[in-house]
């Protein structure tokens, strides 16, 4: 029954970006996404999921390589006029006041002057800024910034408006209200659009604004799955259903091999895991809170209290799950034995355990560190660790890898990095003792 | 909807409409102002047009200082000529490297290399061609001089916009992509506005540097013959001829005032305009300067403004109607044979140009001459080297002192930015005089004419470089106790590594330029000259001998473009790199 009403519309979208030498790495594979008029959609997913590279291909600012994109049943080519973009960094221009940064879009067009300042001032009225037409962006807060950057994408009255983490440039407080202005708008049917995509990686964000949340998978990007949020509006976040919704989600986060909705699990591929990157001293800081807590804690929770974002306590927890330090469980962090140890051990001790896991879990860790052993020089070049990881990753992700490890293994004492050599060596006997006496 | 209305401010007027009260005194100093500026401009242009038929007429240059107001005035106009043709050739140039795949494969390298070369060497060919181009009148060696200037002008400025261009943000990008900002607006609105200030920057700079070209190029003597073009730099040519002191001493105060004047009424009030387009949204203190208060508080211009907004409207509106762009545009994947093909092509007309130069040298001068050419060549690079050992020791010192007192750094930088600008040939004469009266061999006396130019742009790199250390870091030093040779060491050598490398390349490009007016100079009738081959380059020219002109610009840039590479690339990358504060 939808069908007739799907506005916009990605089939089997595969989305590759070239890499030095000749080689190219995947960031979409084979995405097919409907948008229907009246509906709210979240694309969530964490970085390098490609969410926001979709975001431009269905509003035709990126060409894709294999599949198309639809525009009311039509081949869309070139950019998608039926779409306006709130960006995370707002886009504004700073000598454009904030009235003529709002009718810019309309102006393009050829709209004449009296329309386009009267359409300015009805979508600056909508956001609340009643005299501030006249004002220059960098005279005006974050949160009024992003709001300049909403009237702009008003003005178009576009058929999808699109927001590209459309928060996550502002303060907590900021975007919370910002937040539940919009949706406030959406709820009351006065929204200057007939359709709502939203990037985010920020759960609650999504729960709170839309109807169907499409969950992505990383490297390459995929849609693992959709879930349906038939929440009645206007939504509370305390409420049990809210919460449990949240949960589940943070499940299927945590989980990258877990099924969404009703797809089965996507097999674990890498012969190495991919390592969170957390420094050691994140793991240990998360660690040792949950162990004040009494050992279990809701992530949702825990992230509120520390005034962060889940998605920031991710890459920490992670990291606790592969070592062995702690499991994930509907939404809570359950510290294990070694996990309750390492919190509360001494300097010396913490060190030694996390060796010990180090070398129990992490197979790649395992690989290096027996590599050093066996060369009679104790030396391993960087050069050569990244042409291994260049295999399983892309280039930069790489590298991030090697910094991890790099940071986890010189926390363990298992070896030493000299970045100016750009050489891992051994860590000599002496040198052990001495830290370990 | 009707398509002649405009949008109440843009890029030309971004001023909020205030109530302005009736003509007042302010008005009629502006209005006074812009009419004298005019009458000198248009009486000042007219004398380009004076019959000129070399050999046997030739303008003459009276040293009597009453005619400097006169001289000044010209050479002025034409560094503002040449200053406009390198804007249009900014914008032109720089537009198509950075929206064109394949003209930016060849524009930029090109561009690369001409930043490089030394232009005083191409003087002789450029002279010889605009004099045949307006014959019988004195424009040729009005366009010669002017085209030398821009030469010294335009290339950096084209480069601030290529770069301006390139590092538009990438949402502000896709902004105006999503709502079809035709190619005129997507300019004015975006584009423009995001480079003005390094094009302000780069353009105060370079015409600063533009004042070597001009008293370089305004009394030349190309080809066995001397072409004299009345202006500031052929007065004091002329003064060294009669070796008259006194003309000089007036000269030199002559280019002073002009240089304060062009700074007071010219840059600052741009850089103070200009200034308002930073991208950054942070609030800033606004920068006042009083020509531009006195603009603003005036209401003459509002009065001007208001008539002529409406025809820009309407002309803002056309040019957007003629670069619209098509509701659905043609995204076809680059094609790799036409690439393939492209650069074959490249490569062939490039190797073509080498062979044809190589041959025309070799069977003009022969293989031993260029053996000898590269010595010269040597000895000028060891000259350049010396000169920015010695610089580094003088100025390292001073500049970090004036970069750490702020109240030393707001008096004196302005003063080293005159300098800057200030053309070193003026000197020139005292030192050759001196190192006569010494009997210094020009062998060592060209490094100290060089330095002369070049060492100011290590001084304020420096300064600049000091300034940006951050107060925490100083106060750590001192805290434990960092003194003398291990704060250098720690703290100061590293922190300002990456401005003394902007500034080291700097002077090392004006040093070798400098070097073919350096190494061949004379005071009367006595004429000093060094062994090197700015020197070979000077002789060449003035010979007329074009196998060896050709001979030792090549090797020159090859010289130049060899050190960028080898050199200073791989010091600028680990500057970026490795001592990369903040």
């Amino acid at each position: 029954m939808e069908n007739d009403r799907v506005l916009l519309s990605a089939e089997q979208v595969v989305k590759t970006f070239p890499l030095p030498a000749g080689r190219v790495q995947t960031v979409l594979e084979d995405v097919t996404l409907n948008i229907a008029q009246g509906e709210v959609v979240a694309l969530l997913g964490r970085s390098g999921s490609g969410k926001s590279t979709l975001l431009r291909i269905l509003a035709g600012l990126i060409r894709l390589d294999r599949g198309h994109v639809l525009v009311k049943g039509a081949f869309l080519e070139g950019p998608n006029s039926g779409v306006a973009i709130v960006f995370q960094s707002f886009a504004l221009l700073p000598w454009l006041t904030v009235q003529e940064n709002a009718e810019l879009g309309l102006f393009a067009r050829g709209v004449s002057k009296e329309i386009c300042e009267k359409e300015a001032l009805l979508a600056l009225g909508m956001v609340g800024l009643e005299g501030f037409e006249g004002a220059y962006p960098k005279e005006l807060s974050g949160g009024m910034r992003q709001r300049v950057g909403f009237a702009r994408a008003f003005v178009m009255k576009p058929d999808v408006l699109m927001m590209d983490e459309p928060f996550s440039a502002l303060d907590v407080l900021t975007a919370e209200n910002l937040r539940g202005e919009i949706s406030d708008l959406w709820e009351r049917g006065a929204f200057p659009a007939k359709s709502i995509l939203v990037v985010t990686h920020n759960i609650e964000e999504a729960v709170l604004l839309a109807d169907r949340i499409v969950v992505l998978g990383a490297n390459p990007g995929c849609i693992r799955g959709e879930v349906k949020v038939d929440i009645p509006r206007p939504r509370d976040k305390k409420a049990s259903r809210f919460v449990a919704l949240m949960d589940y989600i943070y499940t299927v986060m945590t989980n990258p091999q877990a099924a969404v909705g009703e797809l089965p699990a996507a097999k674990p591929s890498a012969r190495f895991p991919a390592l969170p990157h957390a420094r050691v001293g994140g793991i240990s800081g998360l660690l040792e809170i949950v162990h004040d807590r009494g050992g279990r804690e809701d992530l949702p929770k825990l992230a509120d209290s520390l005034r962060l974002e889940v998605d920031d306590l991710l890459p920490a927890v992670d990291a606790s799950a592969l070592l062995g330090f702690a499991e994930v469980a509907h939404g809570d962090v359950i510290i294990t034995q070694a996990g309750k140890e390492f919190a509360t051990a001494g300097v010396h001790r913490s060190h030694e355990i996390f060796a010990e896991q180090l070398l129990k879990r992490v197979p790649f860790a395992i690989t290096v560190t027996e590599a050093i052993r066996q060369k009679t020089d104790g030396r391993i070049g960087k050069a050569f660790l990244l042409d291994i990881l260049d295999e399983h990753f892309s280039e930069s992700e790489a590298e991030r890898q090697f910094e991890t490890l790099v940071d986890w293994g010189r926390y363990a004492h298992l070896f030493e990095y000299d970045a100016d050599e750009e050489r891992l060596y051994r860590v000599e006997e002496e040198e052990q003792s001495d830290i370990k006496g | 909807m009707s398509l002649n209305i405009w949008r109440k401010q843009s890029f030309f007027s971004s001023q909020a409409p205030v109530k302005r009260p009736a003509l007042g005194l302010v008005d009629l100093a502006v209005g006074l102002g812009v009419l004298a500026f005019l009458y000198v401009v248009a009486r000042v242009g007219a004398q380009s047009f004076v019959k000129f038929s070399p050999p046997d007429v030739i303008p003459s240059i009276g040293l009597d200082p009453r005619n400097l107001p006169n001289y000044a005035a010209r050479s002025t106009l034409r560094m503002f000529i040449a200053l406009a043709f390198s804007t249009v050739f900014t914008f032109v140039y720089g537009y198509a490297a950075a929206r064109n795949r394949r003209a930016e494969r060849l524009l930029v390298p090109l561009l690369d290399i001409l930043q490089s070369v030394p232009v005083l060497g191409f003087l002789s060919v450029t002279v010889t061609a605009f004099i045949a181009l307006f014959r019988g009148s004195l424009l040729g060696l009005e366009a010669a001089s002017i085209f030398a200037i821009f030469t010294g002008q335009a290339w950096n400025m084209t480069f601030s916009f290529y770069q301006s261009l390139r590092s538009v943000p990438r949402e502000l990008d896709e902004m105006a992509t999503l709502y079809r900002l035709s190619k005129w607006e997507r300019f004015t609105r975006l584009e423009l506005p995001a480079s003005v200030i390094g094009l302000v920057w780069n353009g105060m700079m370079s015409f600063g540097g533009g004042w070597f070209f001009l008293a370089a190029s305004e009394a030349i003597s190309v080809l066995n013959r001397r072409y004299t073009l009345p202006g500031l730099g052929s007065y004091v040519a002329a003064a060294i001829e009669a070796k008259d002191l006194h003309a000089l001493a007036w000269a030199i105060f002559a280019m002073i005032a002009v240089i304060l004047l062009i700074d007071q009424f010219f840059w600052k009030p741009l850089v103070t305009v200009a200034n308002r387009y930073k991208l950054e949204l942070s609030a800033g203190e606004e920068r006042r300067f009083w020509l531009v208060e006195l603009w603003r508080s005036a209401s003459l211009p509002h009065y001007i403004k208001a008539l002529v907004e409406p025809i820009l409207r309407v002309v803002d509106r056309m040019l957007s109607a003629a670069t619209a762009i098509p509701s659905k545009t043609n995204r076809d994947k680059p094609s790799k044979t036409g690439d393939l093909v492209y650069n074959a092509l490249l490569f062939v007309i490039t190797a073509g140009l080498v062979v044809t130069a190589t041959r025309f040298v070799l069977s003009g001068v022969g293989i031993a001459e260029v053996g000898h050419a590269a010595l010269l060549g040597m000895a000028t690079g060891g000259r350049v080297v010396v000169l920015l050992i010695f610089s580094t020791f003088v100025w390292t010192p001073i500049g970090v002192t004036i970069g750490f007192n702020p109240r030393l750094a707001r008096i004196s930088q302005p003063i080293v930015q005159i300098l800057a600008s200030f053309p070193a040939n003026f000197i020139f004469p005292f030192a050759t005089l001196a190192f006569i009266k010494l009997g210094l061999s020009l062998n060592w006396g060209s490094m100290l004419l060089m330095a002369l130019g070049a060492q100011w742009y290590l001084l304020f790199n420096v300064i600049g470089g000091a300034q940006g250390i951050p107060n925490d870091l100083r106060e750590m030093a001192a805290s434990i106790g960092l003194r003398r040779g291990r704060a250098w060491r720690a703290l100061l050598g590293p922190g300002i590594f990456g401005s003394w490398v902007t500034g080291a390349i700097t002077a090392s490009g004006g040093a070798w330029n400098a070097s073919i007016v350096s190494e061949l100079v004379s005071w009367g009738n006595t004429t000093l000259k060094a062994n090197g081959l700015g020197a070979y380059i000077s002789e060449a020219t003035a010979k007329g001998d074009w196998p060896r002109i050709v001979l030792g610009v090549g090797l020159m840039s090859v010289f130049v473009v060899g050190l960028n590479r080898l050199v200073w690339r791989p010091l600028y990358d680990l500057a970026g790199s490795k001592y990369q504060l903040g």
